[in-house]
């Protein structure tokens, strides 16, 4: 009777969704259209194919560090600018950095896209890289690092996990980078970074909004027409070597509460031989964490009570290969140990029964409902595009992904369980918690 | 020539907006007396729901965390389903359940698709949660524990430390000083008695406001307000919150910790959600600390000095005065110069106000961006359920350019030094000791 549902959702939401329009300039630079006409709102992202993943050793961070001098100004524009003017019209703008992609966004009042336009063309090739400027701002990317990773233990265990489970991708290295790369950056470092990457022929442009797709292309084409395109170096393939045994690493850190994160070498959409296996790995990871209802909050949370918190994810859309991550927290009383082995026991489950018709229509109908929701925020919109587009998939992939995931079958999601969660391809960081008062000085100070 | 450009697109920007027209708020109340406002938004087929009650942390009365561990346990049965049952009625119909406890309120959500045959039964089980929870022991103890849990574990963070010691130090003895999860003690001492009292005496239609957003008609949300607050008990509205006190005077305190960074959070308790002084201050702040990439104090602590990764201030307004909060994260050496810099860039700023130029810049980026705000389902049920909970007028949102428009140099002058009183400032910093 949800499986009725389910079609029935399909069927009728396929209405909503909106085509996406493409178009390519002569220097390469692709465009991407996503008319959505619920506000008069226009989102605008660039996506520039470099990420952590793009670096070689000793510049590990520096797409990130990149991104932060992208801020810096151009003679056009001189520090500062960017923003005042993103500002004073009403705008939000900011950046993100991953391992595969570097993105630039600013969302305003429809009728003034061409002020982001203006701004983006002029930074994608007169960036002004000043020693002065980089001196500062690395010491920003230093205090974000110590914020983000080294005052969080979490956060440091999963740092040290992924340079374990990789042995030579990319992937093992932490996209703001390693410490001691970000202090050494020097300007010919970016500079060098940005003419390799930044170029019309290597970003794509995505707007969403209430825009007409034609009036969208005249004015991409107005202000990043003229800017020539670059012969982009391929990429090494960084392929990742076969892991042929457990990996284990227990780390300690001043902390409070132990923690369990657990990874699985997988392939990614991208990487994967047959792509249904990606979309049943997908769907698999929602059987155990989406929703409530999910194996893992309803047997370890609440049925045998053996975790405080537990999760479980996969990203399907990496540009190399993925890991499929668990990851937990042990109720007072029970051991990191009694967390590996439930959660294992889970997974032995999976890969020996089939899941019932119930609990996979029960994914689908989320999926389903989950297509619909996402559309009220077309930030999310632009960015699904960007992604599939920026790490070699296509577009056109985020569009089949509702269609995708309604094929996957219970035996498929078996089958991949079976096949990818197994023991020699499995890395685990146990996070031992020591006592937080080593390196501080006793007592509490009080000044007025 | 760039100033003349930009005013016209400041008046394009508000001539634009009127002929907009915000969605209509409808407000109503059900024959039971439940009060209930509704804007209608077409084009998805999905709708929110949100029932706010005045149950915040603020009633917390003797046991920290009460109002926030009642809340978290409504899910875990309801009527003749238990936890299990209820997450899977929620996800084979691909609704989703979500509840919060801040301050002054919790509330609990639903968000679905409007098809019938999926919104009712995500509906009946919304109303079963709401009315009939089960508050069985067995879930009592192991959400306690989960919670007890992530008490202990949020001691890991200099942020959270930082945070708890901030608003002790500015509430001292109100209601608002501690956080709203409680701490370990605190939780420890909660029974399954007081849960249930809690609900009983706060989960009650004369202390409720029901929020819809979403693609149904006005009669569709008659019908689904009716029958919500008919099943909640008629009871009645919380009590006044006795009035915040201000700090006696400024003061200092630092709290040693293992950590590369010295957190530092500065403020005191100013604004109320229908303050005299709010927009005057609202926009002041927004040029102090509250405009991101553009705002003074990440103008002078990162971008001239490269301090911080982050550098902000806002205003929380609450029922009663709520925090006026500068924050950043400096390495431990640097903490002592860092909060110099945002005390003398607070101090400068009340001396003076902001220039003319400021004020412009500011008002252009809130007016100018003012849809931006309100350009989805989710941030306009924001702004619906604050709305109705704080009882501000119905053309709140209409009204807001324009009131951001017509505030002065002089107001926003003459607001902060009147209402950010540096001499009873309490600065926090939790890290490193520094030499």
């Amino acid at each position: 009777m949800i499986i009725r549902l389910c079609i029935v959702l399909f069927y009728s939401f396929s209405v909503y969704a909106t085509e996406v329009q493409e178009r390519v300039l002569t220097n390469g630079l692709k465009v991407l259209v996503k008319e959505e006409h619920r506000s008069p709102v226009v989102v605008s992202q660039i996506w520039y194919k470099v990420g952590s993943s793009y670096e070689p050793l000793g510049i590990t961070g520096i797409s990130h560090m990149l991104e932060h001098m992208m801020f810096k100004g151009t003679n056009k524009y001189p520090a500062g600018e960017f923003s005042k003017i993103i500002a004073e019209n009403g705008g939000r703008e900011n950046a993100f950095t991953g391992r595969d992609y570097t993105a630039y966004f600013q969302t305003l009042e429809k009728t003034r896209l061409a002020i982001s336009f203006a701004l983006e063309a002029d930074r994608m090739q007169h960036l002004k890289l000043i020693a002065e400027e980089l001196e500062k701002e690395l010491q920003v990317v230093m205090e974000e690092r110590r914020m983000r990773t080294e005052d969080n233990p979490r956060a440091k265990l999963q740092e040290y996990l992924m340079a374990l489970a990789y042995s030579n991708s990319p992937y093992r290295n932490p996209v703001i980078g390693w410490p001691a790369d970000i202090e050494n950056y020097q300007v010919d470092d970016l500079l060098q970074w940005y003419q390799q990457w930044y170029a019309p022929n290597n970003a794509t442009l995505i707007v969403a909004g209430d825009v007409q797709a034609e009036d969208v292309f005249k004015l991409a084409e107005h202000y990043f027409a003229a800017i020539p395109g670059k012969a982009i170096k391929t990429l090494k393939p960084h392929t990742e070597m076969e892991q042929v045994g457990v990996r284990r690493m227990t780390v300690k850190l001043p902390a409070k509460v132990p923690y369990i994160l657990m990874a699985y070498k997988v392939p990614s959409l991208n990487t994967v031989a047959a792509e249904w296996e990606a979309y049943a790995l997908d769907v698999l990871a929602a059987v155990l964490d989406g929703g409530g209802s999910a194996r893992l909050p309803a047997r370890l949370q609440r049925g045998q009570q053996v975790a405080s918190s537990v999760g479980a994810g996969y990203d399907i859309s990496g540009r190399l290969e993925e890991l499929f991550l668990f990851e937990a927290t042990p109720v007072n009383g029970q051991s990191l140990l009694d967390l590996e082995i439930a959660l294992k026991t889970e997974i032995r489950t999976l890969q020996r029964d089939a899941i019932s018709a119930h609990e996979l229509a029960r994914v689908k109908a989320q999926v389903m409902a989950q297509s619909v929701y996402e559309q009220d925020s077309l930030f999310y919109q632009a960015m699904k595009l960007g992604i599939a587009e920026t790490v070699g998939l296509g577009w056109k992939k985020a569009e089949q992904y509702r269609d995708k995931i309604n094929q996957v079958t219970a035996e498929q999601v078996r089958w991949v369980a079976d096949k990818y969660l197994i023991e020699s391809h499995l890395s685990i960081a146990y996070l031992e918690p020591q006592t937080m008062a080593a390196n501080a000085k006793p007592g509490v100070h009080h000044a007025h | 020539m760039r100033i003349k450009s930009s005013l016209i697109a400041i008046l394009f920007g508000i001539v634009s907006m009127q002929a907009l027209a915000f969605p209509p708020i409808k407000h109503w109340q059900t024959t039971q007396g439940g009060l209930v406002y509704f804007v209608a938004s077409p084009g998805l087929p999905m709708v929110d729901i949100r029932l706010v009650f005045d149950a915040g942390s603020a009633r917390d009365g003797r046991l920290d965390g009460i109002a926030s561990l009642t809340s978290s346990l409504l899910e875990t049965g309801a009527g003749q389903w238990n936890a299990d049952q209820i997450a899977q009625r929620f996800d084979e119909v691909g609704a989703k359940y979500s509840y919060a406890t801040h301050r002054d309120t919790s509330w609990v959500g639903l968000r679905s698709l409007t098809q019938a045959d999926l919104l009712e039964p995500a509906l009946g089980t919304f109303q079963k949660i709401l009315s009939q929870p089960q508050f069985t022991r067995e879930q009592f103890l192991r959400v306690k524990d989960q919670k007890l849990m992530g008490l202990k574990q949020q001691l890991e963070k200099p942020g959270y430390i930082a945070k708890k010691n901030f608003y002790q130090a500015i509430y001292g003895e109100h209601p608002y000083a501690h956080l709203v999860a409680g701490d370990i003690e605190s939780i420890k001492q909660i029974q399954l008695t007081d849960i249930k009292q809690f609900y009983q005496q706060y989960y009650v239609r004369n202390n409720a406001i029901l929020a819809i957003v979403g693609d149904l008609t006005e009669s569709q949300a008659r019908q689904i307000a009716e029958t919500l607050f008919k099943q909640l008990k008629r009871g009645e509205k919380a009590k006044q919150l006795s009035q915040v006190v201000l700090p006696k005077k400024a003061n200092k305190k630092h709290i040693d910790f293992p950590s590369t960074q010295t957190h530092i959070l500065a403020g005191l308790p100013v604004l109320t959600r229908n303050d005299e002084d709010y927009f005057p201050l609202y926009v002041g702040n927004h040029i102090l600390g509250g405009s991101g990439l553009v705002s003074l104090l990440f103008n002078e602590i990162r971008e001239k000095r490269g301090l911080a990764y982050s550098a902000y201030s806002y205003f929380s307004p609450l029922e009663e005065s709520g925090p006026f909060t500068m924050g950043l994260q400096t390495q431990n050496k640097q903490s002592d110069m860092a909060i110099e810099l945002m005390q003398t860039t607070l101090a400068d700023f009340i001396n003076k106000g902001p220039t003319q130029a400021q004020l412009m810049a500011a008002q252009k980026n809130l007016t100018g961006g003012f849809v931006l705000r309100i350009d989805n389902n989710k941030k306009l049920l924001n702004y619906i359920a604050m709305i109705a909970f704080y009882q501000l007028p119905l053309d709140y949102l209409d009204s807001f350019p324009g009131k951001v428009s017509r505030v002065t140099v002089d107001e926003i002058k003459a607001a902060f030094q009147r209402r950010v009183k540096t001499d009873l400032m309490q600065i926090i910093s939790v890290g490193g000791y520094s030499e």
